[in-house]
């Protein structure tokens, strides 16, 4: 029997067929999404090196639910601060200053920052299980190293049937080339 | 407009010259490595002789039990402050000019809390039993005492500590994805790895982006919470010269204003070193300034008011411990603070202060020596002329353990920073492309 590496399952998920264009200036790719959701493609991907509100505003994503994550961490993070601290104090009771055993202010120091590093440590999961989840369903798409630089990318996944008609498209936006992965 | 750079900043330029850094340095770099594992030696060296020893090596007496290790811890502490101010507060308040500097800072912040982080363990006594700090189920079926401001602090700091490390790496992932793209050998494969899959897609931007933000206000009000915190270590007590209500604004205020400083201090060199005068202009250097020269100004107004408090709020302890700070035995402590706090941030209301950058770099360290014995005079001042306990005011001075741990501690920081700055985009290459105009057709780059 063969034994499946479920890591490899997650992290590197079976290629996706399509193609990649390459586009040097931003509004080239900005065109080239409108065109292909005007076209009717809603899972390609669009690779920049730096977050431009004019591709947000042409993919019109919802809204990331990383906030989600932050919400709950920091709320569960109060909360655990809270039952530290008090479970803590009643556990070996020992008057301090002549302060109730459980005194609320002095908590709330406790409280604020297991707020905050829940808080932080949630919305960094957030991030890492959302773009996880993101790569799994689109598959391992075609990639090219000059993206993280100057240029632009947008990979289409298509069936090598449509691919010439995809291909017409991007180049009409203005791709400075188009491959075939 | 200055924010605007030359036309011959683009994308490409920016990932070259930031991926630069990481060749090699030169002699010089070398050089300042070598010094401050050499300073880090030192303090190793003091610290076994602590250990061997006790804290009999350091020179406290009666009633001065807080000294110079407290004062390191509050001196590092508040260097890492303005790095969270710089990357997360001016993050949302959208100003672009941060985008060259906020790696340095931020990377100073994570370091400075490392070193400040070893202080109260040096200063324990017992420094084997560090964890008896730590909230966990013991044989001895005790807790800690949250009403106590020393456990607020730990919390805070450990706090601190582990959300600036997590936003330093949030914000180098896609900088170490542009590096790996361009690397070739064991450096790619480093990278590879640390750049954890980042490839720039619109999903992972998308969740980046709004984490960032969230990170940015979770950050904001924890680095005003942790410096308050650290002056309610002392506020909370009934020593005068400690128990004030302005400690918390007045900590932050310092906090931020030594900061700064640092970040200059650090960045002249840096930029000097690694050639990146064309990222790094006058201009973030101004602002840098006009940053300093606010929070200085809030500290020289914290100085009066804690004087005028003294003497207007009638009380004879408190008015003996502010005339016993400024005419005492360590008047050369006060007066070193009150001119290098008080005096030296007027010089920068002048633009040609502003801008020069050898000026600058000359204020800063005054800036951080005033700010340490700011520290110095807070702490030990205070104690060494509380009034309770003047039947027993032994005459205190610091031993050479204490000045080599603290050289130490300057080693250990510089060390890191400088390990740093060569191994990993010292300058944050998406951010500083996201300031700059994006690529158009018709035009090769918009000036």
């Amino acid at each position: 029997m063969k034994l499946v590496n479920p890591l490899a399952a997650i992290f590197h998920p079976p290629p996706t067929p399509g193609l990649l264009a390459v586009f040097g200036h931003l509004d080239a790719a900005v065109d080239a999404i409108g065109r292909l959701r005007a076209a009717g493609h809603t899972d390609f991907t669009v690779y920049s090196p730096v977050p431009r509100h004019e591709l947000e505003d042409s993919l019109d994503q919802p809204v990331s639910p990383v906030r989600m994550f932050t919400l709950v961490g920091g709320i569960s993070g109060c909360a655990i601060g809270a039952w530290l601290t008090l479970y803590m104090s009643y556990d070996w009771p020992v008057v301090v200053g002549g302060k109730p055993i459980g005194s609320i202010p002095p908590y709330v120091v406790i409280m604020f920052e297991m707020t905050v590093l829940f808080g932080a440590l949630s919305t960094i999961l957030g991030i890492g299980f959302n773009a996880l989840f993101a790569a799994r369903r689109l598959g391992t798409v075609a990639y090219d190293p000059r993206f993280t630089n100057d240029k632009f990318g947008i990979f289409v996944p298509s069936e090598p049937a449509r691919a010439g008609q995809v291909e017409s498209l991007l180049r009409g936006a203005g791709a400075e080339e188009v491959r075939r992965a | 407009m200055a924010d605007t750079p030359p036309a011959r900043v683009t994308y490409d330029f920016v990932t070259r010259a930031i991926a630069r850094t990481l060749g090699n340095p030169g002699k010089g770099y070398f050089a300042l490595l070598a010094a401050a594992v050499a300073l880090l030696g030192v303090g190793i060296t003091c610290l076994l002789f602590l250990l061997r020893y006790g804290l009999g090596l350091a020179g406290y007496s009666h009633p001065v039990y807080w000294a110079v290790y407290i004062t390191c811890f509050v001196f590092w502490v508040g260097i890492a402050h303005s790095g969270t101010l710089i990357s997360a507060i001016l993050f949302l308040f959208r100003s672009g000019w941060r985008t060259a500097v906020y790696r340095t800072a931020e990377a100073m912040t994570v370091f400075a809390v490392m070193t400040a982080g070893l202080f109260p363990l040096i200063h324990i006594g017992r420094q084997w039993y560090f964890y008896w700090l730590i909230p966990y189920p013991n044989e001895r079926g005790l807790w800690p005492n949250f009403k106590s401001p020393l456990i607020w602090d730990e919390f805070a700091i450990g706090t601190y500590f582990t959300v600036s490390t997590v936003f330093l790496i949030m914000g180098l992932i896609p900088d170490i994805a542009a590096v790996r793209d361009l690397a070739t050998g064991w450096r790619k494969k480093l990278y590879a790895v640390t750049a954890v899959g980042w490839r720039g897609t619109n999903e992972q931007w998308r969740h980046y982006t709004r984490g960032y933000l969230y990170l940015a206000a979770l950050a904001t009000p924890l680095v005003l919470s942790v410096h308050s915190v650290v002056s309610w270590d002392f506020a909370m007590a009934l020593v005068p010269g400690w128990h004030a209500t302005l400690f918390a604004p007045y900590f932050v205020a310092g906090a931020i204003y030594s900061g700064v400083a640092m970040v200059i201090t650090l960045l002249v060199p840096i930029r000097k070193l690694f050639h990146l005068e064309e990222l790094i202009t006058v201009h973030h250097f101004e602002n840098l300034a006009k940053l300093c020269l606010l929070t200085g100004m809030i500290v020289s107004m914290s100085y009066c008011t804690e004087n005028f408090t003294a003497w207007f709020g009638g009380n004879p302890h408190e008015r003996a411990a502010f005339w016993y700070r400024a005419f005492g035995p360590f008047w050369w402590a006060s007066w070193t603070m009150n001119i290098c706090n008080g005096l030296l941030p007027w010089l920068l209301w002048s633009k040609k202060v502003r801008t020069s950058v050898i000026a600058l770099f000359v204020v800063s360290i005054f800036v951080n020596i005033g700010m340490w014995f700011e520290r110095f005079v807070i702490i030990v001042v205070s104690l060494a002329g509380e009034p309770f306990e003047r039947f027993s005011n032994a005459t205190y001075n610091p031993t050479w353990a204490d000045w080599g741990i603290m050289a130490g501690s300057f080693g250990w920081f510089f060390m890191w920073f400088l390990l740093f700055v060569k191994n990993f985009p010292a300058v944050s290459i998406s951010e500083v492309k996201e300031v700059l105009p994006a690529p158009k057709r018709g035009k090769a780059v918009a000036a």
